[in-house]
């Protein structure tokens, strides 16, 4: 090899050059990487802990009609951190007994990309004021470009109360997911596309 | 003086007229005073030239150690094609849209606090109570619609020249680059005075991040610091709109600048479509 004495491998140079590469490599990842980390470490933890909300007492709620209920998902950003959720008694004529609720309490966010939504009672419909999205009595799209149906919530009645507990997402046949972000489809493949992620 | 060409170097002074002749009652003082007048004359004109010499000195002595001269002679009195306009201008002027934004934001960031609680209300503050503050603030909000504006008219006139062709297609890589950090900057800018209107658009836009395939969920819960919008969301928008982000602009702004002195600017495509006119002309 030229460069080289007689029997070596590698040359002075080279194996200096390589060291200080090497060395400098080092030196860097010991602070990057844990930085990096550091920074994606919350895609990984689990990040709403599971807790039921008190919205009122029974005799709030009826099978007919949606009340709006407003419940703190996360105290900490004030107004930010609160959904309305529209709450009504469980009605074996129209929902299927599937999602084994007592109570149908449907999210407000809409599941294009995340506005809230109001219920009109006038058309029994849910409407998104950002980009035309319309929603059945049952939460199943309508009309516009919402991609599934609107998310729920699980409920349990305890000592004649009602409480709304963690949030779970359908496709469009009320078959229960865990909860993904609006604007990710459920239906078939899509489940695989738009994977549950660690912090639900 | 070697930093400056010919015209702008500084010229000495002319030398000072001799002192006035001796008139009738100068006749009465002794040939010393008359000297020592004349010595204490040229002594002051002596201080003065030696302190016009003061900044050519200093900006020698610098020079001498950095080999700034000619460097900067390189950069700054390289020649430019024939044709050279008010529209090559457009890609400085976003650059210092970028120091003004730069600048702004600094002393915005005296006063804002990076928090849910207090956000909304320490940019109330700015604008109503403190010395300045909306006019700051204002500079800051509108120069940032302005630096979008500029980017694109200096994209524009890249284009329609034909700027971005060999050999510059790398500083047309670095500029696409660098549009794409300020649309991040306004991104998350735009959460920040933490208003009804940037509160949803933010939502909105982290649910349009959330709807790419396989990794669109995972950026979205990156960006919110978790499954939902929280307080993590807002710290986390403000390191990446005032740290992050700017270094990378700062840092490609000055590889683009380099290419470009490097490099040269091009000359404007209709002096290429006059000259092959005249070539048309004589082969007839």
């Amino acid at each position: 090899m030229p460069g080289a004495f007689e029997g070596e491998t590698v040359t002075r140079r080279r194996l200096f050059t390589g060291g200080a590469m090497a060395a400098g490599g080092v030196a860097t990842a010991a602070f990057g990487l844990p930085a990096l980390g550091f920074a994606v470490g919350p895609l990984f933890e689990r990040s709403v802990p599971p807790s039921f909300h008190d919205v009122g007492p029974v005799a709030d709620f009826n099978p007919q009609t949606y009340v709006a209920k407003v419940i703190t998902i996360d105290a900490e950003v004030a107004e930010a951190g609160k959904a309305t959720v529209y709450v009504r008694r469980f009605d074996a004529t129209r929902d299927s007994d599937r999602l084994k609720q007592p109570y149908v309490a449907i999210s407000n966010r809409c599941m294009h990309l995340g506005c809230p939504i109001r219920y009109v009672q006038a058309s029994e419909r849910f409407i998104c004021p950002c980009h035309g999205g319309v929603y059945e009595f049952d939460g199943k799209v309508a009309g516009g470009p919402p991609v599934r149906p609107l998310d729920r919530f699980e409920t349990k009645v305890e000592r004649g109360r009602v409480k709304v507990g963690p949030r779970f997402s359908l496709d469009s046949h009320l078959h229960r997911f865990k909860v993904r972000d609006p604007s990710n489809h459920l239906d078939g493949l899509w489940q695989y596309i738009y994977p549950s992620r660690p912090t639900t | 003086m070697k930093l400056l060409p010919g015209p702008l170097r500084r010229r000495r002074e002319e030398p000072a007229p001799p002192p006035r002749e001796a008139g009738d009652g100068d006749l009465r003082k002794g040939h010393e005073q008359v000297a020592l007048e004349r010595e204490k004359e040229a002594d002051r004109q002596r201080r003065r030239e030696a302190l016009q010499e003061v900044p050519i000195a200093v900006a020698g002595w610098i020079d001498e150690r950095t080999g700034a001269g000619p460097f900067l002679r390189g950069f700054l009195y390289r020649k430019v094609p024939k044709g050279t306009n008010w529209f090559y201008t457009l890609g400085s002027a976003t650059m210092f849209a970028f120091l003004s934004q730069a600048v702004t934001g600094v002393f915005l960031a005296m006063y804002y606090k990076p928090t849910a609680t207090e956000a909304y209300s320490s940019i109330q503050h700015i604008d109503e109570d403190i010395f300045l503050g909306q006019f700051v603030r204002g500079m800051h909000k509108w120069g940032a619609s302005v630096m979008v504006v500029l980017i694109f008219l200096h994209m524009g006139r890249t284009f329609f020249f034909g700027a971005y062709k060999y050999p510059r297609e790398l500083n047309w890589i670095i500029g696409v680059v660098l549009l794409i950090l300020t649309m991040a900057m306004g991104l998350t800018g735009y959460l920040l005075p933490f208003d009804m209107r940037g509160l949803w658009a933010t939502v909105v836009a982290v649910n349009l991040n959330s709807s790419g395939p396989i990794v669109g969920p995972y950026l979205a819960d990156f960006l919110r610091g978790g499954a939902e919008f929280g307080a993590t969301t807002i710290s986390r928008f403000y390191a990446i709109h005032m740290l992050l982000i700017p270094v990378l602009i700062a840092a490609l702004i000055g590889a683009h600048l380099y290419l470009v002195a490097k490099l040269g600017t091009t000359a404007p495509p209709w002096l290429k479509a006059e000259k092959a006119r005249e070539l048309a002309k004589e082969e007839i």
